[in-house]
């Protein structure tokens, strides 16, 4: 998701014989679906586990406006484009509050940003992927966005109090996201020309298979999701939100008149869902380790926007200092006087 | 580059009219001016807020979790603090 395979530290999933009493307390709470808020004590993995996921939810955000950015100069009408920049400054506050949860837990702004600019912090694969045609920016909205909600509308139930509020804030904006994309791919399938049309199903050809990747691999590879599910802050299993994500779009891209890439997707009766084909594990894990299409690019511009903005963060500083000086010396006049 | 961050602020907005201003979340900025117009940029795009306080962070004194006992049990105990405490006949119970 836009925060995937996040690390707990932990080998297997700790024993509740093996807990002494405070955590045993902590557990108590979790079960109780009482909130852990940031004064209260909490296990050092959880901690950690919480850092490494808000702080990589926060930079997709964040990187996730560069693809987006990328069709901004070249809208096709005025509404488009503000529409899109609307969407834009939407993602950068989601980033702006998720920074702020992660930071209740004593990590700081500065230190995730070199994390991230040092390549140490990951961000969601999905960012890595260019957007080629115009029909790109409805695609993201609606997959991309669509997947995201999927997952952050099981996550305003995570354990960890800020995080909670930030993904309730965050999902009272993404339904903006999701409609705007699907209705700009509509008008494209309703009023637009042949070319137009297919723009539109060559985006959804290239998009289709990164967005599932999106949810992450099959959960029992490794002890770090059930760990997270043990601490409630994962809610719910990779393939679950990912089965509820196909479902629910499947019958949104019919009323598009689109495809999906994948010859083994169809209805099945009997479960109640949409079977689909295997996914290309080995290209997610190549994007991951940084070797997708745009992972270079993505992260120098990052750097590049860090490194210009210097002067403008000195600046700043530099007028808040003056004017701190000024204040203080007239209430100094006044004391004397 | 320089590592530190810019002072943090909690951010507290009035929706409406006649409703207090409840904390919705924090900012960093140089000075309170910068802290102001954050907050009306991050927390306000949507017609949220008739009004915007912003608070240094450091200046915000809060309860520790484990003063909760302390604080806030004693008033449990006190039942004859609400007005089910009180037995009335039906025909005056609406009081
Ligand atoms: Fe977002
Ligand atoms: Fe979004």
């Amino acid at each position: 998701m836009y925060a995937q395979m996040v690390e707990t530290g932990v080998k297997q999933v700790k024993d509740r014989a093996d807990m002494d009493a405070q955590e045993a307390a902590f557990m108590q709470q979790i079960d109780a679906e009482d909130k852990i808020e940031p004064q209260s004590w909490m296990p050092d993995a959880y901690r950690k586990t919480l850092v490494r996921q808000i702080s990589q939810h926060a930079h997709s955000e964040i990187i996730g406006m560069q693809p987006e950015g990328n069709w901004l100069t070249r809208a096709p009408t005025l509404k488009r484009k503000l529409q899109l920049a609307a969407k834009i400054q939407d993602e950068c506050g989601h980033g702006l509050y998720l920074y702020s949860a992660a930071e209740t837990l004593g990590t700081s702004r500065a230190q995730m940003l070199d994390d991230l600019h040092t390549g140490k912090a990951k961000y969601s694969s999905i960012f890595n992927y260019p957007t080629l045609s115009w029909a790109d920016i409805g695609a993201v909205g609606w997959l991309v966005d669509g997947a995201a909600i999927v997952n952050q509308v099981m996550l305003q139930r995570t354990s960890y109090g800020p995080y909670a509020r930030a993904m309730v804030r965050i999902c009272k904006e993404e339904s903006f996201h999701q409609r705007q994309g699907y209705e700009l791919l509509l008008t494209m399938m309703q009023q637009g020309t042949q070319a137009q049309k297919d723009m539109v199903q060559d985006s959804i050809n290239r998009l289709w298979w990164p967005s599932l990747m999106m949810f992450g691999p099959t959960d029992d590879e490794s002890p770090n999701s059930a760990q997270s599910m043990a601490w409630k802050i994962k809610r719910k299993g990779n393939d679950e939100i990912r089965q509820q994500f196909i479902d629910q779009t499947i019958p949104q891209l019919e009323v598009l008149g689109c495809t999906v890439p994948d010859p083994d997707l169809k209805w099945n009766e009997e479960t109640g869902h949409y079977d689909y084909g295997t996914i290309d594990w080995a290209e997610f894990f190549a994007v991951i380790k940084g070797n997708g299409p745009c992972n270079k690019q993505r992260l120098a511009r990052k750097v590049q926007a860090h490194e210009n903005g210097a002067w403008v963060r000195e600046a700043a500083i530099a007028y808040a200092d003056k004017q701190a000086n000024i204040k203080s010396q007239q209430s100094n006049t006044n004391k004397v006087a | 580059m320089n590592k530190t961050d810019w002072p943090l602020y909690e951010v507290f907005i009035r929706s409406r009219h006649g409703l207090s201003h409840k904390h919705v979340g924090s900012v960093h900025a140089a000075d309170e001016t910068m802290a102001m117009e954050n907050a009306r940029e991050l927390y306000t795009r949507r017609n949220e807020g008739t009004s915007i306080w912003v608070v240094d962070s450091n200046a915000i004194c809060a309860s520790a979790p484990e003063q909760k006992d302390a604080m806030f049990t004693s008033p449990v105990e006190k039942i004859y603090r609400h007005p089910s405490f009180y037995q009335l006949p039906a025909s005056v119970d609406k009081m």
